[in-house]
């Protein structure tokens, strides 16, 4: 901080911000990059025993034997826990469920019966002495089975699609249809009807999925589990397991990557806590990367859709309807088809989101859960509607721009779409993009440029931040929120040393830790909203608080200033216009005979200023793509992605999130695709070899644009989440350039060379 | 009783000596421990990942005997004599961070952090091998370490910042 700064003051509000909008350096980027960050499978502990665990074969039917006896002979293996054994868990489903399940599915139950409920499920766990042992023992696992035929295949099962039964946090069902879809489609000018199909997509994160279950002498247990809620699985643990809050801890400082994949307890969790009370020792039970594509996943999609515009190129009808994979027990929801109804301006619309139950796992929320899918499909579409129209498609979109949010009939709370268009197609060189397909060539390959608009829900919980300022001036603030790489350690210091005054130095932020106060899983992009929001009502309060116990000072250090005169910076309180009456806060607790000042805030979801508005992140995705004419091999040679999500406050982060997402989108487009053995029911795919993800050189120029958004609806720091809308509309962008490269219109992603021959 | 399961009893342990880290550690292991499950499981070096146990994803990246391999690939008692330096002996202790860390973390080349300790000590064996020039270069031979967050651009960024003085630092 400069001297001119630090003696003029700096107000604390949002347009002079100390910290707030600055380029910062992760403050764990030094633990991350020597080793010391310790993940789930890495606190070693003694005595520590190995499970690993045993995925069924078949996807349905009844396991008829497992030679766990033989096993268990083995030297050096504990114990072979199945379902003939396990100890008994909750009856009721109810005790089963999590913050994030479907109200009234039926969660799996690893170990629970004979009958299967899909393939890869855990059906035994193998305790060993070490982990090798533990590992050659489970090889050596024989499981007889009963088969039954098995349903794994959405698109042969599409009849059997129903309407949602279920309702689940994050999911927003379908609008009532407005206007008359159908009779403005039949006549329109110009239409578009088509089917886009996408599979399914695994989560992946680097770090797979791992719990190191402690078990303490008097039966309590610590477990070190990756997740992206710790008090989610510690209440889970409490109600499967029948134990007391008091006696489970669950620590989870840092994560190798969720996405999605870890809002849930995953069943490692439950075997590790299974195996640990049983034998009261300590174990520790991680996932092979095989076994990670075993849970949850990005549900397949098969999504038929109808555009009509009128002569002057103007939308007159959607239709979007959505069919997707869900298990059989539980109904996974994400929102899908809403989108469609809220992008552009248009009088008639007909959403409907239907599932089709199958014999999988139940999938789960994976990088912008809904909008991903649904974006892909209706960008897709309306880049054919404006073709047909011969109209630019970057003109089509802004020709029907939606000035309000239609599906709820309110207005936005804020919305810089039309920057992002300006700024990310004059940075991209949209200008004179000829609108005729396979006119663009680079030597012996054809180019394209394709846009596609994205969006995301602005989101806010309810979180509880506790602070504790001590009297050496160092303040350490914290939630039971998780940073699972989106910064938030580096992101609520930030916004803790604006609030306080203490410097950035001088705070830390704890996180990852069932016994800190309430958050609510790290996920839907609502973390800076929700937890920024309450460190920054308490840092506010500690500062009231210090004001208060300054004016009681002897000497009256501050000279009876109010609180609108002081400024709190640097550990001080100074009067703003007179610096040298000043008090530090170490003096400030010393006077008042404090060894620490705490403070503990809850901070509600703005529901009243949100319930009139439409709160919504938004992006302008431009895309340039190479392809070979002969060999159909692709390459995203550039993206140029706008995004308009509110006040950003950590410009470094917020950037790497976005780029992320980004190369997600990419691999959306071009790579990921879960393929399933419908013969056996079964993910073949399962590595990192055969499921493919881009590697650094399929990566090419990447730019990110921030528009700045004014918004004080959406939450008290105007702040709109980075973790999702990167990836919205990315793929559409892509099959758009695709289509603009090659004539060819593929609708089914990933778009592989085989589809352009 | 079944063949395989009535023969099934643990390997004996033999001795092994490996230098890791500068510290010459004598060590009883048994045949079917990797490198990477000893530095940790048994070493408590646990800034080597796990990511896939297959040689796929490279998280598992360290310099044996100065070159860049993936430890989940290596039987620990194949290397009796050999030289390993793990994330964790990039600098010495207390001393700075390595210049290829240091550039991890000014270029935000990373985001959960568990593909990070794999990509930093391959760029350090991929700069030794001499080959890269450009960035383009530095992608494809950087390829065999995934990075699911997407970091690749800033990890790019990285080796490039990292790249002259991590060389000055390779020739002493």
């Amino acid at each position: 901080m400069s001297l001119l700064k630090s003696i003029l003051g700096t107000a604390v509000n949002t347009d002079a911000a100390e910290h707030l909008g600055k380029p910062t350096r992760r403050v764990d980027g030094p633990a991350k990059v020597t080793g010391a960050a310790k993940y789930a499978a890495e606190f070693n502990v003694p005595n520590l025993a190995y499970g690993v665990i045993v995925s069924s074969g078949v996807a349905r039917g009844t396991i008829t034997s497992i030679n766990a006896a033989e096993i268990e002979a083995i030297p050096g293996v504990l114990k072979v826990l199945t379902h003939e054994n396990a100890p008994k868990t909750a009856w009721l489903d109810r005790s089963h469920r999590d913050q994030i399940s479907s109200k009234g599915g039926s969660p799996f139950r690893p170990l629970y019966q004979a009958e299967l409920q899909y393939s890869a499920q855990p059906v035994a766990l193998v305790v060993g002495e070490t982990f090798e042992i533990a590992r050659f023992a489970a090889s050596l696992v024989r499981v007889e089975y009963d088969e039954k035929p098995h349903e794994t295949d959405l698109h042969a099962n599409q009849a059997a699609a129903h309407p949602p039964t279920d309702n689940s946090g994050g999911y927003t069902p379908a609008p009532k249809p407005r206007g008359d879809a159908e009779s403005a489609f039949e006549k329109a000018a110009f239409r578009v009807e088509a089917e886009y199909s996408q599979p399914s997509e695994f989560h992946n994160p680097m770090e797979s999925y791992a719990s190191t279950c402690v078990y303490g002498e008097d039966g309590k247990l610590t477990i070190y589990q990756k997740t992206q809620g710790v008090q989610n699985c510690q209440a889970y643990v409490c109600s499967v397991f029948g134990l007391s809050k008091k006696d489970v801890q669950v620590i989870s400082p840092y994560v190798g990557g969720g996405f999605g994949s870890g809002l849930r307890p995953t069943y490692e969790l439950y075997l590790a806590v299974m195996a640990a009370t049983a034998l009261k020792h300590s174990v520790r039970v991680s996932m092979t990367r095989q076994q990670m594509f075993s849970f949850s996943h990005r549900p397949e999609a098969v999504q038929q859709i109808k555009l009509a515009a009128n002569g002057d190129g103007l939308l007159d009808s959607v239709t979007h309807h959505a069919f997707e994979e869900t298990s059989r027990k539980e109904e996974f929801l994400e929102t899908v088809v809403n989108w469609s109804g809220l992008l552009y301006t248009c009088p008639n619309v007909s959403l409907v989101h239907q599932l089709v139950n199958l014999d999988v796992a139940s999938p789960e929320s994976m990088r912008a859960p809904g909008a991903a899918t649904g974006i892909f499909a209706f960008e897709s579409a309306i880049d054919e509607l404006a073709y047909q129209a011969k109209t630019d498609p970057l003109e089509f979109r802004r020709k029907n721009y939606a000035e309000k949010d239609q599906n709820l009939d309110k207005p936005f709370s804020s919305k810089e779409l039309r920057a992002c268009y300006d700024q990310a197609s004059e940075r991209f060189g949209w200008q004179g993009r000829p609108l005729e397909p396979r006119s663009l060539r680079k030597g012996s390959d054809l180019i394209g440029w394709g846009v596609s608009t994205g969006c995301w829900e602005a989101m806010q919980q309810k979180a509880e931040v506790k602070a504790v300022l001590t009297a050496d001036g160092k303040l350490t603030v914290s939630s039971a929120t998780s940073d699972i790489g989106t910064g938030t350690y580096t992101v609520m210091t930030m916004i803790a040393a604006e609030f306080s005054g203490v410097a950035m130095e001088n705070v830390s932020f704890e996180l990852g830790d069932s016994s800190l106060v309430y958050s609510p899983v790290e996920g839907g992009s609502w973390t800076v909203a929700s937890v920024g929001s309450a460190v920054k009502s308490v840092c506010e309060e500690l500062r009231a608080k210090l004001f208060k116990l300054a004016g009681k000072m002897d000497g009256r250090p501050l000279g009876g200033a109010e609180l609108a005169d002081v400024t709190f910076v640097n550990g001080e309180v100074r009067v703003t216009k007179d610096p040298v009456k000043s008090v530090t806060y170490a003096e400030v607790l010393e006077a008042a005979g404090l060894d620490k000042l705490e403070l503990d805030t809850t901070e509600q979801p703005q529901l009243i200023k949100r319930a009139t508005h439409g709160c919504y992140s938004h992006s302008a995705v431009f895309a340039e793509v190479s392809v070979d004419e002969d060999l159909g091999t692709i390459h995203v040679t550039r993206v140029v992605s706008a995004i308009a999500g509110g006040r950003i406050l950590n410009p470094m982060a917020a950037r790497s999130q976005i780029l992320g997402a980004i190369v997600w989108g990419i691999s959306m487009a071009m790579a990921e695709e879960g393929l399933m053995d419908h013969g056996l029911g079964r993910c073949m795919n399962h590595s990192y070899a055969e499921y493919h993800v881009p590697v650094n050189a399929d990566i090419h120029d990447i730019e990110v644009i921030f528009v700045p958004e004014h918004d004080e609806i959406v939450n008290a720091l105007g702040a709109k989440g980075m973790g999702e809308i990167g990836i919205v509309g990315v793929a559409s962008a892509v099959a758009n350039a695709v289509w603009h490269a090659t004539g060819k219109r593929v609708r089914s992603l990933p778009i592989t060379l085989d589809k352009l021959l | 009783m079944n063949l395989a399961t009535a023969n099934a009893s643990p390997p004996a342990t033999q001795f092994v000596t490996l230098t890791i880290n500068g510290q010459q550690r004598h060590l009883e292991v048994a045949p079917w421990t990797t490198l990477l499950d000893l530095l940790r499981e048994y070493l408590d070096l646990t800034g080597t990942k796990k990511g896939c146990d297959h040689g796929q994803c490279g998280a598992c990246t360290v310099l044996l005997d100065s070159k860049r391999v993936n430890s989940c690939l290596v039987l620990a008692v194949a290397k009796d004599g050999s030289q390993v330096t793990t994330i964790e002996g990039l600098a010495a202790p207390g001393s700075e961070l390595h210049p290829m860390q240091q550039a991890f973390v000014d270029c935000d080349a990373f985001q959960c952090g568990y593909c990070t300790p794999g990509q930093i000590c391959s760029a350090v064996g991929m700069i030794r091998e001499g080959h890269a020039e450009t960035a383009d270069d530095i992608r494809e031979l950087m390829s065999g370490n995934l990075c699911r967050c997407g970091a690749y651009p800033n990890i790019v960024a990285a080796i490039e910042k990292a790249m002259d003085a991590t060389r000055a630092r390779l020739s002493v």
